[in-house]
């Protein structure tokens, strides 16, 4: 696939001395949401790690738009383009709420996402905007994780399991935000152990089981079973 | 009255410790480096400025115009080819590391300027007064103590309402999360040791002005630089500074009840603080 936007080949990532990716191939098209599921420890957060640059590969097991990035720092491929909402939300405590979204755009792309329209997507975060992230919701806290990645306005935004533990209503406000996210035509690829929440945005999905893709296909095209199968390692 | 004058005196004295001690709350404030070598620099700072003052036939405070920036540039420098490489998860290779920077710079001094005392002379305005009332108090201390809280209410301003603060507030908070913003850590941590580098030689200088210096005594400026942190609460530069007034009044009642109890009051005060108050008088709290 020449024309992928974003490429993991034959990579094997490893977490600390623990190899926690084998041999992994993902492509990623421009303007997809991609879907990667699969149970914990499976190597998730680890191939999104690998694609921001918090883990460091080989040169070309990580390619963007046809440069190999593997082993580029992290700040360089945020500049690329890449940016990562990371689990558990990671804001910066010592920083406000817009601090934080400020600290978002130090990047130095442009584009449609600037302050005013994060406060668009999620209004709260403007009455809010002051208050130490420490104060907020666990909800609100995502919100402003996500707001603060939109704010590179990049062209991939990695999501690494943006619903773990909020409220299902919760959950339904942020993914409520992702048609608007989408429509400024950023590519998203998101990872999450709830199967059905990601499957309801996502055009493809690829399925990690044990650090290698037991699956990958259209959404649509595969059946609950397949993807139970590949998720589990066990056929129901 | 004499005892307000000797408390007068103990409060300028703590602008001085308090210039000792922002360098080294800056450098553990931003990446938490523990520098042991902190009261080396301040001498090399001193002796940067005794060479400037030499060639150049300039006032030390002149002086400061080019030797705070030589100090700033060897801080990036240290910061990017050594230091950086020592930060991480472990705190043990940046005490070692700048453990022995300090014997390196204690040897490298007294190889180029030997052990004689050396003071930096700054003429007239050392003996100067000012009369407030009966109460008569040196310009010079009084200039020191000012520019300490210049520079402490700059560094703030800096740490909280500019974008380079944001940044050293961010790394501070989370390195790996920070770089994801697009921050390069091994800069951002550059610029903090070349601030803390420049806050240190004016207080080297500062310092070397009020009393006489050889490359030996870097030591007891650390530990009162570290003496003015802790009182103070880590991570905050107001709080080093009430740290070194704390010090430097405790030192001069000491010092006016016996003279030979000057610096076991100022240590005694430092104790006394740390079994009250642990984490110090004014620990960081979210701003």
């Amino acid at each position: 696939m020449p024309d992928a936007l974003l490429l993991a080949q034959k990579l094997d990532a490893f977490y600390g001395d623990f190899q926690a990716l084998f041999g992994v191939n993902i492509s990623v098209d421009a303007g997809e949401v991609l879907a990667i599921i699969g149970a914990n420890g499976a190597g998730k957060s680890t191939l999104l790690r690998s694609l921001a640059g918090l883990i460091k590969n080989d040169s070309n097991q990580v390619v963007f738009k046809g440069q190999s990035i593997g082993d580029k720092r992290a700040d360089t491929i945020a500049r690329l383009g890449i940016a990562l909402v990371p689990e558990g939300r990671q804001l910066f405590p010592s920083l406000s709420v817009e601090e934080n979204l400020k600290l978002g755009a130090k990047v130095g792309r442009r584009g449609y996402w600037t302050l005013t329209s994060v406060y668009e997507l999620f209004p709260i975060l403007n009455e809010r905007r002051n208050t130490a992230p420490t104060a907020l919701s666990g909800g609100q806290q995502q919100m402003v994780a996500i707001a603060r990645a939109l704010m590179s306005n990049p062209e991939v935004i990695l999501f690494d399991e943006i619903s773990l533990g909020l409220a299902p209503v919760i959950i339904n406000d942020i993914y409520n935000a992702f048609p608007t996210i989408i429509e400024q035509g950023v590519t998203a690829v998101i990872v999450e152990q709830d199967i059905s929440r990601a499957l309801s945005v996502a055009s493809r999905v690829y399925c990690l089981q044990k650090g290698s893709v037991k699956l990958e296909g259209l959404t649509r095209e595969k059946t609950r079973d397949a993807i139970t199968a590949a998720y589990f390692g066990v056929a129901v | 009255m004499e005892w307000l004058g000797v408390v007068v005196q103990g409060v300028l004295l703590g602008g001085l410790y308090a210039l000792f001690a922002t360098g080294l709350s800056l450098m553990f404030g931003v990446m938490r480096l523990v520098n042991i070598a902190h009261g080396d620099l301040i001498v090399l700072g001193a002796y940067i400025a005794l060479s400037t003052v030499a060639i150049l036939d300039v006032h030390p405070v002149i002086a400061m115009v080019l030797v705070v920036p030589i100090m700033g540039f060897v801080g990036y420098a240290l910061q990017r080819t050594l230091l950086n490489r020592t930060l991480g998860a472990d705190i043990l290779p940046p005490l070692l590391v700048t453990f022995g920077l300090s014997v390196i710079l204690q040897n490298a001094l007294l190889e180029i300027y030997s052990a004689d005392p050396q003071k930096l002379s700054a003429g007239p305005m050392e003996t100067a007064s000012v009369s407030f009332g009966s109460l008569s108090v040196g310009v010079f201390p009084l200039l020191t103590f000012v520019s300490a809280i210049v520079l402490i209410g700059l560094l703030q301003w800096v740490f909280y309402h500019t974008s380079l603060g944001r940044e050293f507030r961010a790394v501070s908070d989370n390195q790996e999360i920070a770089q994801l913003m697009g921050i390069n850590k091994a800069h951002v941590f550059g610029v903090a040791m070349a601030l803390a580098f420049a806050v240190t030689a004016i207080a080297g200088i500062l310092f070397g002005v009020r009393t006489s210096f050889d490359p030996s005594i870097g030591g007891g400026r650390l530990l009162l630089a570290f003496e003015a942190v802790i009182i103070g609460g880590l991570g905050n530069l107001w709080g080093t500074l009430a740290g070194g007034i704390i010090l430097g009044v405790a030192q001069t009642v000491g010092g006016q009840i016996n003279p030979g109890w000057q610096q076991l009051a100022g240590h005694i005060a430092f104790l006394f603080v740390l079994a009250i108050k642990p984490t110090g008088l004014f620990p960081r709290v979210a701003h």
